[in-house]
């Protein structure tokens, strides 16, 4: 420490760079940090934050925490049982409909299959703006079309899913080997022969990956839905919080909890199984 | 020019294409199986969502014509041939987006801010001791399987209608979410700058403050615009619940059939995400176009 202490103009001389920031340089970062703080009070103040509100929330967090406990289904559980199930189902379908759907249009936004950028470009939009509505959104759309119940839920699903398909599966399209495919041009295949047999084998594994993820991450998705009345356990949770019942919201908050650590773990496995243990998309 | 094809004797012949349509055969009855299973899987499904395609035959009409409506006007002219009272309300919409954008920003933040307090305790490389890691590890996971639309549910009731249960529900999550991918950055951090600090005698705090946050801010900040955008969207359905900005509007605007305000809102709300994902998007290029390690 004396050692640098005492050759510190040495190395202020041979470190111009670390001694000498120019001021831009060293106030960047306060700057930074202070728009962001200055963001953050400007939005508590806005968004009606007190100390005061805040204490008495947490003060009725804490009693309903011990309310919750210890978690009991009461009589309800086979009405659960099978809203789980109903969940369940809304994720699988709503994902397999997005699927089947979102492939052939994904080959309209791949540029390697479709060069025109004209051509690509409404396509793309078309999907991005699918993303852009939460499935919420989609679930109160369905609703007032086949009404209330899971099948709203698996259209809800399978619309906001599409757009997330389409972007995925046309990225992996792009992504695949020129090689194959003009192998089976020189060979005399037509452009369905090129897609069929040169570009499907390398990206099915993918997709499948991609699909399974969904599924795991739509399990979520799907519990949520019937918050606005689109079937499955979400629309037990919403009417049990609605009515104070905390033993069987916090019962219903675990089943989804144990049911989605199932699925994550056998869709993980399938995963694996589908791709391999190298290449986890 | 004539090629030589080399040809095995028959019985050879025979055996390898013996063996070669047995695999062959194998392998078809696998893919036969699995899609057998895959569509029993399906059915059982299909029963167990309610689906019914009559429903859908007969009401596809109406998905067809919802939309037909909302880019109605209610004088029976197509929305866009009246910007003005297509977007008669936008000032208060626009209100409301602001709203949700700053519902999602005081979220993320406040995330953010509790991830970084707690990822150095779920990271492998980094965590004092195991059980306080398995602690960590369990609670992120709970923030972040536990929807944050059933927060804001709860937090409804906790704290009363309005954004502020909102914000507390996107904080949540954001926590759950983010203490994962800021532990994963951890990991992957280089190890021995904590070494050199630790030799000069320095604390646990020291070691995470000059060794390892140096290397990781940049991918935590990268992460938590990404959250950000991903908020904005979940923040726009938080007023379904009562838990303050745009959705709110548009849940009234659903419900009593107001169609030309539901694609009014719809395009509001699609064209901010699009704003953000972009602005996000060229933030993340300018900061960390050059030095991203992450």
């Amino acid at each position: 420490m004396n050692l640098a202490a005492a050759d510190r103009d040495g190395l202020r001389a041979r470190y111009p760079d670390i001694f000498n920031r120019p001021a831009s340089a060293r106030l960047a970062t306060p700057a930074m940090l202070l728009i962001a703080v200055g963001i953050l009070v400007f939005g508590l103040v806005d968004l009606e934050f007190s100390p005061a509100r805040l204490a008495a929330g947490l003060h009725q967090l804490g009693w309903i925490t011990l309310m919750m406990l210890p978690p009991d289904p009461g009589s309800s559980l086979p009405l659960y049982l099978k809203a789980l199930g109903e969940t369940l189902s809304i994720a699988l379908l709503g994902t397999t409909l997005a699927a089947v759907i979102a492939l052939p249009v994904s080959l309209l936004a791949a540029r390697n299959i479709v060069r025109s950028n004209i051509l690509r470009f409404p396509v793309r939009r078309f999907l991005d703006s699918i993303r852009g509505v939460d499935t919420l959104i989609w679930a109160l759309v369905w609703i007032n079309v086949v009404g209330l119940g899971p099948f709203a839920g698996v259209l809800a699903i399978a619309v906001s899913d599409f757009g997330a398909f389409g972007k995925l599966f046309s990225e992996a399209i792009e992504a695949a080997d020129q090689k194959q495919v003009e192998g089976i041009r020189a060979s005399g295949g037509g452009a369905l022969h090129e897609i069929r047999f040169g570009l499907i084998p390398q990206v099915l594994p993918v997709i499948a990956g991609q699909v399974l993820y969904f599924i795991e991450s739509n399990t979520r998705s799907a519990t949520i839905i019937g918050i606005v009345g689109a079937g499955g356990i979400g629309l037990q949770l919403a009417e049990q919080i609605r009515v104070l019942e905390w033993q069987k919201v916090s019962f219903l908050i675990l089943m989804i909890l144990i049911a989605v650590a199932a699925i994550d773990w056998i869709s993980g496995k399938l995963r694996f199984a589908i791709i391999g243990r190298r290449a986890v998309a | 020019m004539t090629t030589a094809v080399s040809i095995l004797p028959a019985q050879q012949l025979a055996v390898l294409n013996d063996a070669y349509r047995k695999a062959v055969g194998r392998k078809r009855l696998k893919g036969a199986l699995a899609v057998a299973v895959f569509f029993a899987v399906m059915v059982v499904a299909a029963v167990g969502a309610e689906v019914n395609l009559r429903t859908l035959f007969t009401y596809f009409g109406n998905f067809v014509s919802y939309f037909d409506r909302i880019f109605t006007l209610e004088d029976g002219t197509r929305v866009w041939t009246n910007f003005g009272e297509w977007f008669w309300g936008w000032q208060k919409w626009l209100k409301m987006l602001g709203e949700t954008i700053l519902i999602s920003y005081v979220g993320t933040l406040i995330g953010a801010v509790f991830a970084l307090a707690l990822n150095f305790f779920a990271a492998e490389n980094t965590s004092p001791s195991p059980w306080l890691r398995f602690t960590v590890r369990r609670l992120l996971e709970f923030a972040r399987t536990v929807p944050g639309i059933v927060f804001a549910l709860i937090f409804v009731i906790a704290f009363g209608l309005g954004p502020m249960a909102g914000v507390l529900a996107i904080a949540i999550h954001s926590t759950g979410a983010l203490g994962k991918q800021f532990a994963e950055i951890v990991e992957n951090a280089d190890m021995k700058p904590v070494e050199g600090v630790r030799s000069t005698g320095a604390s646990w705090l020291s070691c995470m403050r000059f060794a390892v946050l140096p290397q990781v801010v940049a991918g935590y900040a990268s992460y938590a615009l990404l959250r950000f955008e991903i908020n904005v969207r979940e923040a726009s359905v938080m007023g379904f619940v009562g838990a303050g900005g745009i959705g709110q509007e548009l849940v009234v605007a659903v419900r009593k059939f107001y169609y030309s305000d539901v694609s009014a809102i719809l395009v509001m709300i699609v064209l901010t995400v699009f704003c953000i994902d972009i602005g996000t998007g060229w933030l993340r290029g300018r900061l960390f176009g050059k030095e991203t390690q992450t």
